[in-house]
């Protein structure tokens, strides 16, 4: 839907842009490197990237891992939907991390990933990411490039401003995009000013553990709270978010929340806003939310349901926030290095405005307001305004920063990225995108310390750049070199599901700690099952639990009787390989659920209800060895008054 | 069997056609200098008297990561262990079990058992310490009277 809506809204202005800035996309050929592309593009055979990447996957609901320079795909990590390569949600262990309160779901819409930062700098330890639609942060360990943990936010409807983390990742935030009554109230509609909420949630995040719990929320006025970065360095203490429909509208948005020329930048002091939580006066108020946590002893996820979360009023806390007016609709809101200019993406402006943390601060100080919205102050513009680019292109959305002075933002209508620099506001360059650009990315470009060297353009529309595969298209991705005063384009390549933001960092930063194996002797799963000798099958009443083990080429036990009808049996898949790169995969014939996937070390759990009487074969899907063909089982079901004995073993 | 068959012959039609003057047995010929000690981090080990509390822990570790592919008595994934002290060098021994992956490159007995059993040895994750305590079970095993450790052999080579 959203796609289809920008396509209307690009095809409306196309005609328009190209007229004005035809004269900077005469084809690909002056921003195309040429040649040299090719070779700055390259990684020999058996090489490694410099630089991983993490694309959002969209309406996929997953995380992209690239490499770059060379765009190859490594990884799709499953966080918010079921993923067969991976078993994930298939798999007794993964299912809880989808449990939310309305139960298991299976497909989310994942939007913005977000290292985690030391000192404003990436550490290399996790990647957070939000759910929109059923409103979600996940962490990613980037020791094992899974899921660790899933938050819900509750009183909160299409979860989008999130999960910007603080400087030292003391907190991530969830602003709700879709202000909704909270506390599930059922009213009308038509009396959204009155009973609807634009809820900001702090999200507190263990600073050895990284498990997450919901510190406190900011019942917020009803705009559409879009997107958010925090601040750095003298700007720390604080998060900005940015917000549409300030006319807090209710129908055709389209029209009716783009009718002022101003919206807001909010600007949060969550220092503060944790001394007011600290001396009680938030109120605690009923919620129920799930938070999900994958142990990696016991190699399974369990749900945690949470019954109340604490909410402060503005009102009540005066100093803790500020309203930045901010031309129009802006999207992005983004933070240089210094942690001084605060840069809107007002997607319906003719300026990119920029913000001044000190202005700011001076016109808190000398009370320079224009009145407030619901007892927060409303900064003068002129009072908090560093500058605006004049003429940038149309539809500006996101800016990142290379750490030498310059900013770079994407222009969604007229299809580019333009350079500019910080202090002056100048365009300085302007290359065009294939096609209308969403978010962009250099890597370490929303932190202390970019590392300057390229930067991806995240396109919403594919076209013509690839091979067509009928009405359905890749994303398409580009790279591009910002080394030399000029951008140049570099390489296309496709990603997966829809990128709304991209992180990157050099790869020696993940690379170290990356996992190779579980060890067996840390397995702590209780069907774990760690020699072969004790591999075996026990009936509990109706319930069979199959505790087997897997190692190059063989299951044990892989002759399996006495199983009825009637009976729920768990696999529960031990794989005794202590060597990198030796997964082992599992399938039974007639299983409803999935099949699994067991890393060396790792102990997984598929159930299977048989059906009906018959002998069934079980096989490993993942090559092992050149007798892979031959680990293979069988297990017998009888009708439910059989008088088969419970039997099993291997090689007998 | 017929699998096996099929690979031998394959290695002798590689040798035949980039093996030029070279002998028969390219396998040997190519590693001259690899000594029967094998290769890896162990170059020497000092064998004292049966130490019986070691050779438990090794029995215990053996059979946690060791025994889903290999018997005492049998053949199984790989080959019967019984004997195994008095047809290999202890140095070989403990780099097959702490080396693998360059032992089934580099070592010919090594890269000859791997064209019998064809499922490569396997690095398990274990240390140093631990491979010797596997040593010692060996060697407790092979402490047994002879004419076991004679008929055992028929069974593995």
């Amino acid at each position: 839907m959203k796609r289809h809506m920008w396509s209307l809204f690009l095809l409306v202005v196309s005609a328009a842009s190209i007229g004005f800035y035809g004269c900077s996309k005469n084809g690909s050929g002056t921003a195309f490197a040429g040649d040299d592309a090719a070779k700055s593009v390259y990684v020999p055979p058996g090489k490694h990237d410099e630089f991983y990447l993490f694309t959002s996957g969209g309406f996929n609901g997953q995380v992209g891992v690239y490499g770059l320079p060379s765009g190859r795909l490594f990884r799709v990590i499953p966080v918010f939907s079921v993923d067969a390569e991976k078993g994930y949600g298939f798999s007794e262990e993964t299912k809880p991390l989808l449990m939310t309160s309305y139960g298991f779901i299976p497909w989310d819409d994942a939007h913005h990933p977000e290292f985690s930062m030391t000192d404003g700098k990436p550490d290399g330890r996790w990647l957070f990411i939000n759910a929109n639609n059923t409103p979600r942060i996940a962490r990613i360990d980037l020791r094992t490039f899974r899921t660790a943990e899933i938050i819900e936010i509750p009183n909160s409807g299409g979860n989008h401003s999130s999960p910007f983390c603080t400087e030292n990742t003391e907190y991530v935030v969830a602003g709700t995009r879709f202000s909704v009554p909270p506390a599930g109230q059922d009213v009308p509609i038509a009396s959204y000013k009155e009973h609807f909420r634009g809820m900001i949630s702090f999200v507190r995040v263990n600073p050895t553990t990284g498990a997450m719990s919901l510190a406190f929320q900011i019942q917020a006025p009803p705009f559409d709270w879009d997107l958010s970065h925090s601040g750095k360095g003298p700007s720390r203490e604080w998060s900005f978010f940015s917000c549409y429909n300030s006319e807090e509208a209710n129908t055709l948005l389209e029209v009716n929340a783009s009718q002022k020329d101003k919206d807001f930048i909010l600007a949060v002091n969550w220092k503060k806003a944790e001394e007011y939580a600290s001396q009680g006066k938030g109120k605690r108020v009923k919620a129920t939310y799930y938070v999900n946590r994958y142990d990696e002893g016991t190699h399974t996820a369990t749900s945690n349901v949470m019954n109340d979360v604490l909410v402060l009023d503005p009102k009540d806390c005066p100093g803790m926030m500020y309203l930045m007016p901010c031309p129009k609709s802006p999207h992005g809101v983004d933070v240089d290095p210094s942690g001084e200019y605060i840069v809107g993406g007002g997607k319906l402006s003719t300026v990119i405005p920029v913000f001044s943390f000190s202005k700011m601060q001076k016109a808190i100080a000398d009370r320079a307001f224009d009145g407030d919205v619901e007892g927060i102050p409303v900064i003068k513009y002129e009072a908090c305004i560093a500058g605006e680019v004049q003429k940038p292109g149309l539809g500006p959305l996101h800016t990142e920063f290379d750490g030498k002075g310059y900013a770079y933002t994407s222009m969604f209508v007229s299809s580019e990225i333009v350079k500019w620099k910080l202090g002056t506001w100048e365009v300085v360059d302007r290359v065009p995108t294939y096609y209308s650009i969403g978010h962009l990315c250099i890597p370490g470009g929303d932190s202390k310390q970019p590392w300057g060297k390229y930067v991806i353009a995240l396109n919403k529309i594919t076209k013509d750049r690839y091979l067509p595969t009928g009405p359905e298209l890749t994303q398409s991705a580009q790279l591009y070199s910002i080394e030399g005063d000029k951008m140049k384009l570099l390489l296309d390549f496709p990603t997966v599901g829809e990128p709304h933001y991209a992180q990157a960092c050099p790869a020696e930063l993940l690379e170290k700690n990356s996992v190779r194996i579980f060890k067996l002797e840390q397995n702590k799963h209780p069907y774990a099952v760690k020699a072969e000798k004790d591999a075996r099958v026990e009936r509990k009443g109706n319930e069979v639990h199959v505790y087997m083990t897997t190692i190059r080429s063989h299951f044990a036990p892989d002759n399996i009787e006495g199983i009825k009808v009637g009976d729920v049996v768990y696999f529960h898949v031990t794989n005794l390989e202590q060597d990198w790169d030796i997964p082992h995969g599992f399938a039974v014939q007639g299983a409803l659920n999935g099949e699994l996937l067991i890393m060396p070390g790792e102990t997984q759990t598929l159930k299977w209800i048989p059906q009906r009487p018959g002998v069934y074969p079980f096989y490993c899907t993942d090559f092992c060895s050149a007798l892979h063909q031959e680990m293979q089982g069988y297990v017998r079901v009888s009708s439910p008054g059989a008088s088969v004995p419970l039997s099993f073993g291997t090689g007998k | 069997m017929r699998v096996r068959t099929a690979i031998v012959a394959g290695v002798l039609i590689l040798a035949s056609c980039g093996g030029r003057n070279e002998s028969a047995h390219p396998a040997v010929k190519a590693e001259p200098s690899v000594s029967d000690r094998g290769i890896g981090p162990i170059t020497e080990v000092t064998l004292g008297p049966l130490d019986d509390a070691l050779a438990k822990k090794g029995k215990i570790i053996f059979e946690q990561k060791c025994s889903a592919c290999h018997k005492i008595d049998e053949r199984y994934v790989g080959p019967a262990l019984k004997g195994v002290t008095t047809r290999r060098k202890p140095e070989w021994i403990m780099n097959m079990i702490l080396n693998p992956t360059e032992m089934l490159e580099k070592d010919p007995t090594a890269k000859e058992l791997l064209a019998t059993y064809l499922t490569p040895m396997t690095f398990q994750n274990v240390t140093k310490d631990q491979a010797r305590a596997i040593l010692e079970y060996f060697r407790q095993v092979d402490s047994a009277p002879a004419e076991h450790v004679s008929q055992s052999k028929t069974v593995t080579q």
